[in-house]
């Protein structure tokens, strides 16, 4: 326990000095939904029609921008052999990268989440929608994420192969999440839907911190 | 402390060295020398379990890990002194109190740069940093690879001075380094061709 909230303070303290890292993927994001209407015309029926697809597919090239950074700074300056070498569960430590990592890009974005909406003229209900949505989908493109990080985290430009890897996993949860809010915003029920990312959500959080744990140790064994 | 048999590895095809057997004891100082892609990063790695590599058994007989200093130190460039210190305690789960984080701070040389960021530090007071974890905590057994590069000659007494007092507290150390180790203790030294 105390690993885990001293590494989370840590990561938070480390992005608070260098903040570019954590502001270059939100800037990317309202950059990428503010091109959209000028692109397609600012007309309210057209871009509230593809509003969900937009805001989803924006939201996940801006999760995967930071994910390549997850662990490669820690691989660097030997922190991430020294967990290793500690008796200390790895597994705690990978959670706490994870949380951490949530709360400097998953977090902001959902708090973007209603800002975008407006710019596509998505209504109340699907803006509602969508924030929950993403609420509940980010944490499991932290935790997915993650394991690419981790597997590439050795290698000198891992970046594009982190997207690669990871975006067939992403898959289900994109397609849950913009049928929940096409579901919302043609007035029917979506109960169904966040019972199925929850359950996403809890599994990830099960398996994916072993797997990336295990990614980790293979990646300092050299 | 620790007893190797017959450890052998090999990188790229390479053998690094074969047949190894050696020991280490209570108050025993290990020094392992060699020229340059002998071998001896490596040796240190797979003795700790971070290289898995290898040939023959390694079976350590401590209470906690032993400590590092590799080639990467273990330091944030974007934490200060102080942080990077508590650090390693939380890595090792050990309760280090601020009064012995300061004490060290002092004995590294390093007064008046605990909030200062190691990115804004010189190449030897960063090592100073990570050998700070030798200072704050106590298992028994130490770990160094190339610990006295880059430290300067004021540096270099003192940690010859630390390596005395834990080997009089009978812990264990395994180094290695090209400089000759002036401390008044047999030194054992394992060389690697």
């Amino acid at each position: 326990m105390n690993l885990f909230i001293a590494s989370v303070r840590r990561d938070l303290l480390v992005h608070f000095r260098h903040p570019s890292e954590v502001l270059n993927p939100l800037v990317f994001f309202v950059v990428v939904i503010s091109l959209f209407p000028l692109g397609i015309g600012p007309e309210p029926g057209q871009l509230k029609a593809i509003a969900p697809g937009i805001v989803w597919v924006a939201a996940l090239l801006a999760t995967l921008m930071s994910m390549d950074s997850m662990f490669r700074s820690d691989f660097e300056d030997g922190s991430l052999e020294q967990i290793v070498l500690s008796e200390q569960s790895t597994f705690i430590f990978v959670l706490a990268k994870v949380v951490s990592h949530w709360l400097l890009s998953g977090l902001p974005l959902v708090l973007l989440m209603p800002l975008a909406a407006l710019l596509l003229f998505l209504d109340e209900a699907g803006v509602w929608a969508l924030t929950l949505s993403l609420l509940l989908v980010s944490p499991t493109l932290s935790l997915l994420g993650g394991i690419g990080a981790a597997l590439t985290v050795g290698l000198p430009r891992g970046g594009l192969l982190v997207t690669i890897l990871v975006m067939p996993l992403y898959v289900p949860v994109l397609v849950l999440a913009t049928a929940m809010v096409q579901a919302a915003e043609a007035g029917s029920d979506t109960i169904g839907y966040v019972y199925w990312l929850l359950a996403i959500l809890f599994g990830s959080m099960c398996l994916a911190p072993i797997a990336t744990a295990a990614a980790i140790n293979v990646a300092t064994d050299q | 402390m620790l007893q190797v048999q017959n450890a052998g590895c090999e990188r790229d095809g390479r053998p690094l060295f074969e047949g190894l057997s050696f020991s280490l004891a209570p108050g025993d100082l290990l020094q392992v020398v060699g020229g340059n892609g002998s071998g001896k990063s490596t040796l240190l790695r797979v003795l700790l379990g971070l290289y898995t590599d290898y040939q023959g058994d390694i079976e350590w007989s401590v209470d906690e890990a032993p400590l590092y200093l590799g080639h990467r130190l273990g330091i944030k460039q974007s934490l200060t002194v102080i942080e990077n210190l508590r650090w390693f305690g939380v890595l090792r789960d050990a309760q280090v109190d601020e009064v012995r984080i300061d004490e060290a701070v002092y004995k590294l040389g390093l007064a008046g740069f605990e909030d200062s960021l190691c990115a804004h530090l010189s190449e030897g007071q960063r090592k100073r940093v990570a050998l700070g974890q030798f200072l704050i905590m106590d298992n028994p057994c130490w770990v160094m690879d190339e610990p006295f590069s880059a430290i300067d000659a004021e540096g270099l007494s003192f940690l010859m001075a630390i390596l005395q007092d834990h080997l009089d507290v009978n812990g264990g150390i395994i180094i290695s380094t090209h400089q000759p180790i002036s401390i008044d203790r047999p030194v054992n030294t394992l060389a690697l061709q």
